[in-house]
């Protein structure tokens, strides 16, 4: 067993003895709750862990040890951006004054974060190129959400109900499909064009008065700038439909292409990929909205507002009746926004510019030294991330792309993004981001090198791969069929849910 | 700058091997007129710059009040471990966990999350979490929607406001109906879900509900009668939807116990900063029947192919990735650090120390209760309250505003979140934790004390 194995313990829950550790607490006085009525009171106590600091700590240091992260390692994760997380940001939103401020705190006493926030739209929407922009939305997921269901106010303060279709090509994120149901829309999937750009006239063809909005990532899924986007924008307005592009790519075109001044009309961030926010295991990120005039008015509640005396406050319920209302509790994930208005300020004009050329750079030179390692099936220049295939290698080796991402890790790298996009057979979408040096980029191109060439070799190192981490290949079968989801801690039997 | 480590040489071998003079070259792909006006930002600051800037706008929020303010946030105390813990760059640089081989330590954690919550809620399944409780809470809503293939929930006025206006902005877009219970509105249940009227609401033939959605404690701090509210809906054929807060479940009766079918709150309580609302953690449990109805992250026990126990994302497939337009959310995170948060904070202060957070704060809320009765407000409702309630003084808005200027913040004047309720219009509604002092209660007291004589004066 590796070192890393040796780390595999027990849960929270069977480290567990009656009596051991818990917090240090003042004891209540005994008759707390002797004024609540006994039919509200829990009859037993939660069966939570009992734990002293010591073993708390080893507990997660641990498991923590089982993660690969951007702090221990290269992340080339295609389309999820996993740069470096600058530590300011992290010191900076512990701070006090931040961390501790109340959410309904009196607009008096949140100056410094209404400020914050503040100029934060601002430079958000200078960077999209819209006339403003909402920080409620909690991740780009809702952002999408947000921005959707803002289309479909737009449409209905018209009086125009027929719109009940949003046009989304088949590159897409899955949750762009899955936010215009969330809106109550039709999603009506675009074939892509053979180079793998939007199919301009495929579009034109589907484009009609049905159509609410069109759902574009650009930069693409495939990392390719849609060079068509100006007429395609053209398009659907002239259809009488809203131009949403999803911005979970704009970290390859920061001081390039505004997506406003192209005519997009709303577009969501995520600024856990463009602008440095931890991904944290998953989440928590956060998904500012930005928007052209159209929309202006149905921005969800409340906005962040500067008195013309300078000082900031919230919108105040019911102040602004176009809204759509408000999609999450309170003003939004400041926690998460301090982090993001850290980094903006650090980069500044100049540093954001470079993060997307340097973004871009890595990522053709990448390509570039993959060319006769891997597939690669469009050949133009790529923006922050390209797709590699490894259709070929599965062709002569029975070798699936799959087995490549898992045997990576064996090389000390985690594995691309593999399956996505769905339009491209064996797909690996790579994504380097601007903060790996060259050094760690040749080496990841040496590693896919020496895998391909096991793949014809010895493909059953790959087929068993991996073999170093600390955990091998799962039965996520038996995982779905008889799902285990929570620890039983009253009896320590691990019954299983049913199907 | 300093978090890119390419010199001008690497620059220059990575142009030289792709074979363009410039980067300029790269972005050929964009056309003229679509290209980007000069990006108009402040110049880039140095760390030493950047972190005076930081400070001083962390220096301009006052945070040094004494605070009665809860109102669906609480501060609670932090056990120092817990910020250490979340400190690991492995937990807070890791993305979601889809290689599982290495990702064990998050998959574990979240496994042990959903346990922990299962244990608070007595619920069989709860998700990796949600963006905060009142996402979790529409969800819910959304869950019971789908299960029943029914349109319209009955949602309780004593649920957060934020709550039940976000679950208007999800159902407006699904085109679904959310019709709003009344509180009853004197006598000794005065301030709770009135009973008779959602029987009235259940009872019509024409408009079937999905589900009903109480909250307990509610928004105003009183505690529900949620084992009725829960028989009324299953008798009409309804899911019952709770939402709970997950420290006072260490004393108040589960949301599995009452009969609630979906249990959703807001974990911040949770050793999770306030940071003026986010990130927060949204709460979302269910009964095993609905488990392929809940919304986000899964992550169950497996093995390995050595038959090593390990942990896995699960039942994916009702996700927005796989499923697409089918899928049962668009929701593509989840908190997972936040989780992670919750999950340290409640291994860290244990079920006999969490039990300590809500009856001590169950005490010094009653201890308010007295001083400011006698300080001349009242509290607003009759009935049982844990550790927030509403209390009546005359110009409320307004007193709380000067007492601002006497370094209290009294709680929430709940003009300010329900403008169209006359009934709230002289009112706050004050909340007391186990960090909450004695010594800060008679502060509050006197100085409220002051305001009023001033007023009657």
């Amino acid at each position: 067993m590796t070192a890393a194995g040796d780390r595999l313990g027990p849960t929270l829950f069977e480290r567990s003895r009656p009596g051991r550790g818990g917090g240090r607490i003042p004891h209540p006085p005994k008759d707390a709750l002797s004024r609540i009525p006994p039919d509200q009171l829990r009859t037993e106590g939660p069966h939570l862990p009992e734990v002293a600091e010591p073993e708390l700590t080893r507990h997660y240091v641990n498991l923590s040890q089982l993660n690969y992260a951007v702090d221990t390692g290269f992340y080339p994760l295609g389309s999820c951006t996993m740069k470096w997380n600058p530590k300011v940001n992290e010191w900076a939103a512990r701070l006090p004054g931040f961390a501790s401020l109340h959410p309904f705190a009196p607009d008096e006493l949140a100056q410094g974060t209404l400020a914050l926030l503040w100029e934060l739209e601002g430079a958000l929407a200078e960077i999209g190129g819209m006339r403003d922009v909402t920080l409620q939305p909690a991740a780009g997921a809702q952002g999408e959400l947000t921005g959707i269901l803002m289309v479909r106010a737009y449409h209905r303060s018209r009086g125009d109900l027929e719109r009940t279709e949003v046009l989304v090509p088949d590159s897409a994120h899955g949750t762009n499909p899955a936010t215009a149901s969330m809106a109550g829309f039709k999603t009506v999937s675009i074939r892509s064009a053979s180079d793998g750009g939007v199919d301009l006239e495929a579009f034109r063809a589907a484009l009609g008065p049905t159509t609410a909005a069109v759902m574009i990532t650009n930069p693409s899924t495939l990392g390719l700038f849609e060079s068509r986007i100006g007429e395609l924008i053209e398009a659907v307005h002239a259809a009488g439909a809203l131009a949403y592009m999803d911005g979970a790519n704009l970290n390859a075109i920061m001081g390039r292409f505004k997506p406003g001044e192209a005519g997009f009309d709303v577009m969501h961030i995520n600024v856990h990929k463009t602008f440095a926010t931890p991904h944290g295991g998953g989440g928590p990120g956060a998904g500012p909205v930005g928007v052209g005039e159209k929309l202006l008015p149905f921005l969800p509640s409340p906005r962040v507002l500067r008195e013309p005396d300078g000082s900031f406050r919230l919108e105040r319920p019911g102040e602004r009746p176009t809204s759509i209302g408000r999609v999450r509790s309170f003003a939004g994930s400041a926690g998460v926004l301090i982090r993001a208005y850290a980094y903006i300020r650090a980069q500044g004009d100049a540093g954001l510019r470079e993060v997307s050329d340097d973004a871009v750079l890595a990522a053709n030179y990448l390509m570039t030294r993959l060319t006769g390692v891997l597939d690669i099936p469009f050949s133009r220049h790529c923006m922050h991330e390209f797709v590699a295939s490894g259709a070929t290698l599965k062709a002569e080796t029975g070798i699936r792309t799959l087995d490549v991402a898992k045997r990576l890790i064996d090389y000390g790298f985690h594995p691309p993004t593999i399956y996505f996009p769905l339009t491209v057979e064996e797909a690996l979408l790579i994504e380097p981001t601007e903060t790996e040096s060259i050094e760690t980029l040749d080496a990841f191109v040496e590693a896919l090198r020496s895998v391909v060439e096991e793949a014809h070799a010895d493909p059953d190192l790959l087929h068993s791969a991996p073999h170093s981490s600390p955990v091998r290949r799962l039965d996520e079968t038996t995982a779905a069929r008889q799902p285990n989801l929570r620890w039983r801690a009253m009896t320590g039997e691990q019954t299983p849910c049913p199907d | 700058m300093a978090y890119s480590p390419h010199t001008p040489a690497d620059r220059a071998a990575m142009l030289e091997a792709i074979g363009v003079a410039s980067v300029d070259e790269l972005f050929a792909d964009i056309p003229v007129a679509v290209r980007a006006s000069e990006l108009k930002l402040p110049p880039p600051e140095s760390e030493v710059e950047l972190t005076h800037r930081l400070l001083g706008l962390a220096g301009r929020n006052r945070v040094d009040l004494v605070s009665f303010l809860g109102a669906g946030a609480y501060r609670h105390f932090v056990p120092a471990v817990v910020d250490q813990l979340l400190l690991r760059g492995e937990f807070y640089t890791a993305y979601t966990p889809y290689q599982p081989e290495i990702s064990q330590g998050t998959l574990q954690t979240i496994y042990e999350y959903q346990s922990m919550m299962g244990e608070l809620t007595g619920m069989d399944v709860v998700s990796a979490s949600h963006y905060d409780g009142a996402t979790a809470t529409a969800e819910g809503a959304l869950m019971a929607c789908r299960a029943t293939r029914r349109e319209r929930v009955l949602v309780s006025r004593g649920v957060h406001p934020h709550y039940r206006q976000t679950l208007c902005t999800y159902f407006a877009g699904a085109d679904l109906v959310a019709d709003e219970i009344p509180l009853v509105a004197d006598g000794p249940k005065a301030g709770t879900t009135d009973l008779a009227a959602l029987e009235r609401m259940l009872a019509d033939p024409e408009r079937p509900v999905a589900g009903v959605v109480a909250a307990n404690p509610h928004f105003l701090g009183l505690l529900e009668p949620m084992a009725q509210v829960g028989r009324l809906a299953h008798a009409a054929g309804a899911l019952f939807v709770a939402v709970v807060e997950p420290v006072s479940l260490a004393v108040l009766a589960s949301p599995a116990s009452y009969g609630a079918d979906i249990a959703c709150g807001e974990g911040q309580p949770l050793g999770i900063p306030l940071s003026y609302g986010g990130p927060y953690l949204g709460i979302l449990a269910c009964r095993e029947p609905l488990v392929r109805q809940i919304p986000g992250r899964l992550v169950g026990m497996t093995t390995d192919v050595d038959g090593r126990r390990a942990f896995v994302m699960t039942l994916r497939a009702r996700e927005q990735d796989i499923r697409r337009e089918k899928a049962s959310s668009n929701i593509c995170t989840n908190q997972a650090l936040c989780a992670l948060a919750a999950s340290i904070y409640l291994g860290a202060i244990g079920p006999h120390g969490l039990r300590d957070v809500a009856a001590l704060g169950a005490a010094r809320a009653a201890e308010l209760e007295r001083a400011l009765a006698a300080a001349g407000a009242p509290r607003l409702h009759p009935g049982p309250y844990l550790n927030e309630f509403a209390v009546r003084v005359l110009n409320a808005p307004e007193v709380h505003r000067r007492l601002l200027g006497r370094g209290v913040l009294a709680g929430l004047a709940l003009a300010a979140v329900e403008p169209d309720d006359p009934s709230l219009a002289d009112a706050l509604l004050v909340c007391a934790t186990e960090v909450t002092t004695p010594a800060e209660i008679a502060a509050f007291a006197a100085a409220l004390g002051d305001e009023i004589g001033r007023a009657v004066r």
